[in-house]
């Protein structure tokens, strides 16, 4: 009898996981069995560049049973919820769906309602968000006849997918208007609910500094509460506003709406609490998450995913053949920040080290926390790594789960 | 380390004013700390509020953020800024004698 692996959601940490999991073993030892309830797998970081007409909102998606190997079945079905009791995952189709370990990797979804007003009067008018296909490519006619204004980029509330890419956006829409010319009738303010541009204070400064150097004035330790599309106003908790002519929000982010539909398995924003080095669920031993789905203290990121793959991968194993597991997954993270320009940032860091100036991987690399064209390119190259490398589980040559220390700079910390 | 006194015990708080030990915390010590923050009196609300951060605290070993608190601590997050209108979720902390809540990274 094969041993049976369930995998919830077929995006980049259930794809990655799928492919290692069969190379690892034959069809006749493990059946493996990833569930989606739709069949389009969105490369995200492309979104970012989809308002800037720098990529089309059909071009960064594809098929996700296409992107898993032979010998894995895909079921698109929406899940209803996960018995952990009975090892078992009922599907919205009536089917129930028994396993000997399971691994969550649905990912994040928006709330957007949650919010009050966001998608009131005004939505996909003068208030947007990039952080879906269809807001991406409505921000991108919104912005194409912008001629000035005021323009307002706004974090409801962490956790988000990557924490740079609002950043990114301010960053991108200073070098857009100037290719429109309109640039001096556009005032651009990104507001935060952080004390600071970001969460780690070396990079905050930086990413601080590259803000007032491109003209973005920030707003911080603001907790939207109200978004007033009619009114043209961002409205706090503690009444602070903040005015537009257009608002690129990035809305509230839960797990997805099953897990909190499954007793025991989320946490209260419907994320999954598991061990942080194993990636293995505190509700029971044999169930496993991956990705934004996972309840650890890191960035939610493709990159985090793509590290966290292999420690995954190698824990299934072990679990199934009664061995301990292994605690090594770091918090690694990495991170390509466009500035703009045809320049980005890179930033690489886990758990305990913050993000430092330097190279990556070592000595000599990608400079970190540093504008270069280098790094655009990097950033650019690594759409094809996606979908060619790193969803089929291959490794990255020179990038490895763990964080590399060689290369980071100390004692340059400003 | 700074230490204060709080209803006539010392205390050891971080430089930001967080308990080090929330052993070290009673419910006596939590009007005074309120009253530091601007809150002149601690009322129903704020008591319950307060208990649930410790309560959640001695569970998860770390305090809730506001949109948490919100969803599970039955006073709704625009009640909880007119209860702690500097930021319910570090004042509450504050008072309840527990760390700073893990920001989300």
């Amino acid at each position: 009898m094969p041993k049976r692996v369930v995998i919830l959601g077929g995006g980049t940490g259930g794809t990655l996981s799928a492919n290692r999991l069969r190379r690892l073993y034959p069809t006749d030892d493990l059946e493996i069995v990833v569930v989606d309830q739709d069949d389009a797998h969105v490369y995200q970081p492309g979104l970012l560049f989809v308002p800037f007409g720098l990529a089309h909102a059909d071009e960064i998606v594809r098929s996700r049973a296409h992107q898993l190997h032979k010998g894995i079945e895909f079921r698109q079905v929406p899940i209803d919820h996960v018995d952990t009791e009975s090892d078992s995952v009922q599907l919205q189709d009536g089917t129930v769906l028994e396993y000997d370990v399971l691994v969550i990797a649905t990912g994040c979804v928006l709330v957007e309602e949650e919010t009050e007003g966001l998608t009131g009067p005004g939505w996909m008018e003068k208030v947007f968000t990039f952080y879906d296909r269809v807001g991406a490519a409505g921000l991108h006619d919104a912005l194409e006849y912008f001629e000035g204004g005021r323009v307002v980029v706004n974090v409801v509330d962490m956790p988000i997918k990557c924490p740079v890419a609002p950043l990114e956006f301010c960053f991108l829409a200073d070098w857009f208007f100037q290719q429109q010319g309109v640039r001096e009738r556009v005032e651009l303010t990104y507001v935060t609910p952080l004390d600071g541009a970001f969460t780690k204070p070396v990079a905050a400064a930086r990413l601080a500094g590259l803000l007032e150097e491109k003209g973005v004035a920030l707003v911080t330790e603001f907790n939207t509460g109200e978004v007033d599309g009619p009114g043209g106003r961002l409205v706090s908790y503690d009444g602070r506003e903040v005015g537009f002519d257009l608002a690129v929000v990035v809305p509230l982010h839960g797990g997805a709406a099953y897990v909190s539909r499954s007793p025991g398995l989320g946490d209260d924003l419907g994320f999954v609490p598991v061990d942080v080095h194993t990636l293995q669920s505190t509700a029971k031993p044999n169930v496993f998450a991956i990705g934004d789905a996972a309840g650890v203290p890191t960035s939610k990121a493709g990159s985090v995913t793509h590290f966290e793959g292999e420690v995954l991968v190698e824990n299934i194993r072990r679990f199934l053949a009664d061995e301990p597991l292994d605690g090594s997954y770091d918090g690694h993270a990495n991170c390509f920040i466009e500035t703009g320009f045809g320049k980005a940032l890179l930033i690489d860091f886990n758990y305990d080290v913050e993000p430092l100036p330097g190279h990556f991987p070592a000595g000599v690399g990608l400079p970190l926390l540093k504008e270069s064209r280098l790094n655009h390119l990097g950033k650019l190259m690594f759409q094809s790594l996606y979908w060619h490398s790193l969803l089929p589980g291959h490794d990255l040559p020179g990038v490895g789960s763990a964080m590399p220390t060689r290369g980071k700079d100390k004692e340059g910390v400003p | 380390m700074p230490v204060v006194t709080y209803a006539g015990t010392e205390v050891k708080v971080n430089d930001e004013g967080f308990f080090e030990d929330p052993g070290q915390w009673t419910e006596a010590m939590a009007p005074e700390i309120a009253r530091a923050q601007g809150i002149e009196e601690l009322t129903e609300p704020h008591w319950q509020v307060i208990k649930f951060m410790r309560t959640e605290y001695a569970e998860k070993g770390t305090g809730p953020t506001v949109r948490v608190l919100g969803k599970t601590s039955g006073v709704t997050v625009k009640e909880l800024y007119q209860l702690f209108p500097k930021g319910p979720a570090k004042i509450a902390a504050k008072i309840a004698g527990i760390p700073k809540p893990r920001g989300c990274i």
